[in-house]
């Protein structure tokens, strides 16, 4: 990556933080709360959000990751290896908070809730992401976002994360990147 | 055990982030033909299946409205079963026929079927015969993706897709410098040349054991990795082994003069508690089934810790729903 970020490692950071304040802020608390991460970096901020909330509430919250390969709706983008999900607790009753690293059309969020069904019925679902870059297809909102970033259809978003990809940075191309 | 497979179902999640591999054959009919990324994709891929089946509904829809067919031509249990339990789990629709009361009874031929199932809006035929290389010629002759269930003495390679899944969820995917021993009628053994493959891409030390009547010494193959070597001598066979497979022995096979009698087969061949003894510790026994149970494999060790062999058929769904969502995948990309 040779262009300058549009995000850097610093404003992530300050962004999950502040991600974690609200995400406990609005539970009035970190009383059945479960963080789930949609895979692949979705999982990776979630357990830097639970860590950030283990910073100052002492209190560790479960993180689940989910793989939404199997509920999909765009076929083309099946045959991309599946992973296990896993959730370590009982969603039931439970406030989940599902975490992704960009809300674009929303399709991914809905295969999401799909895929969270079939764990249990959480009495909440919140959604957390680190960018809303606009362009809904689907009627669906984020409760938490890290950072609006307006752009254009024909523009491309990609969040890299340490974890994943060796560097923390969000990057805004003028053309169509192909996903990994 | 199972804590074992839990530490490498969250290494397998947690670990790597590569790009995934896309699959692009119309079919699957025999191992050797896929490569080493492939194979690893159908493992991953066989890795999320295994958690979708353990959750309360062992039931997803990503394959609504799409057709399985099963197409038998010989008899089976658990490969038809399993089929239509992950085609089903997957949320296909599912058609079983036999050769029996369809209309092969009448003389129908195997190209002819398979277009007409295609015309009846078949997108998966999983199909086994006695013939081998029989899903060879039906593949060419559909647009329909064909899965070989078995056919004759070559090939069944989501058996040995199966086994390896299973043998990976104890030892993990690196079976470099790691025994198999295949011991039985591997002569005629669809499931043990399947194996040879994916094994030896894994990297084993594949030793194939049997009467010198039903051991091909043809087999014998060194890879880039992974080996194959040929013994008739049980014994030495298992010495160290890390893992014992037993195939099934036919009856027939006395009668063709190809084994002296069962009795001596047991003698020489029996995986049995004094054998396994010289295998490594924690060595894992498997078998294909159906299993003569006090013939290839002894009553005490078929049911004892060692064995994983009902572990391999619930696994069996799991790898096949990989197959069919591969497939139907790659039909659709």
């Amino acid at each position: 990556m040779s262009a300058e970020p549009f995000l850097g490692p610093a404003e992530i950071a300050r962004s999950i933080r502040r991600l974690a304040h609200e995400i406990v802020e609005n539970n009035r608390g970190t009383d059945g709360l479960v963080l789930v991460g949609v895979l692949t970096r979705g999982y990776p901020l979630a357990q830097r959000l639970a860590a950030a909330i283990r910073e100052f509430e002492g209190v560790s919250v479960p993180v689940g990751r989910l793989d939404i390969g199997l509920y999909r709706d765009d076929v083309t983008q099946r045959s991309a290896s599946l992973r296990p999900s896993a959730i370590p607790v009982d969603i039931d009753g439970k406030t989940v908070v599902l975490v992704d690293e960009v809300i674009f059309t929303g399709r991914t969020t809905r295969a999401a809730l799909d895929a969270l069904v079939d764990f249990g019925r959480p009495a909440k679902v919140r959604l957390a992401v680190l960018v809303d870059r606009g362009h809904r297809e689907l009627p669906i909102r984020p409760d938490f976002v890290g950072k609006n970033i307006p752009t254009g259809l024909e523009q491309s978003v990609r969040v890299r994360l340490l974890e994943v990809d060796g560097e923390d940075a969000v990057y805004l191309h003028d053309e169509e990147v192909a996903r990994a | 055990m199972l804590e074992v497979k839990e530490e490498q179902v969250a290494q397998a999640a947690d670990g790597d982030f590569q790009a995934p591999v896309r699959w692009r054959s119309k079919d699957l009919l025999d191992t050797d033909t896929l490569t080493p990324a492939e194979i690893e994709l159908i493992m991953e891929t066989a890795e999320a299946m295994h958690e979708v089946r353990t959750r309360p509904v062992g039931k997803v829809a990503t394959l609504r409205g799409a057709t399985v067919t099963t197409l038998f031509y010989e008899q089976s249990t658990r490969t038809r079963a399993s089929f239509e339990v992950a085609a089903k789990a997957l949320g296909a629709d599912v058609v079983n026929l036999t050769a029996m009361g369809s209309s092969v009874e009448k003389g129908e031929s195997l190209i002819d079927t398979v277009r007409t199932l295609e015309a009846i809006g078949a997108d998966v035929i999983v199909m086994r015969h006695a013939a081998s290389g029989a899903p060879y010629l039906a593949a060419r002759h559909t647009g329909a993706s064909v899965i070989n269930g078995g056919d004759g003495t070559h090939a069944h390679p989501t058996q040995a897709l199966l086994d390896l899944f299973t043998i990976r969820r104890h030892i993990g995917s690196n079976l470099e410098g790691r025994r198999v021993v295949i011991v039985g009628d591997v002569l005629h053994s669809r499931v043990a040349r399947s194996n040879v493959w994916t094994l030896m891409a894994a990297g084993a030390e594949v030793v194939l054991c049997g009467p010198a009547t039903l051991l091909p010494r043809t087999l014998a193959a060194r890879g880039e990795r992974g080996s194959c070597t040929v013994t008739h001598d049980l014994n030495e066979a298992i010495r160290d082994a890390d893992v014992v497979m037993a195939l099934r022995i036919q009856k027939e096979r006395q009668e063709k003069g190809l084994i002296p009698s069962m009795r001596e087969y047991i003698r020489g061949y029996q995986v049995n508690a004094s054998r396994l003894a010289q295998a490594r510790p924690g060595a894992l026994v498997m078998h294909p089934g159906p299993m003569n149970e006090g013939i290839e494999v002894s009553a005490e060790i078929a049911h004892g810790v060692a064995s994983v062999i009902e572990e391999q058929v619930t696994n069996g769904v799991a790898v096949r729903m990989a197959v069919l969502y591969l497939l139907a995948a790659g039909r659709a990309a």
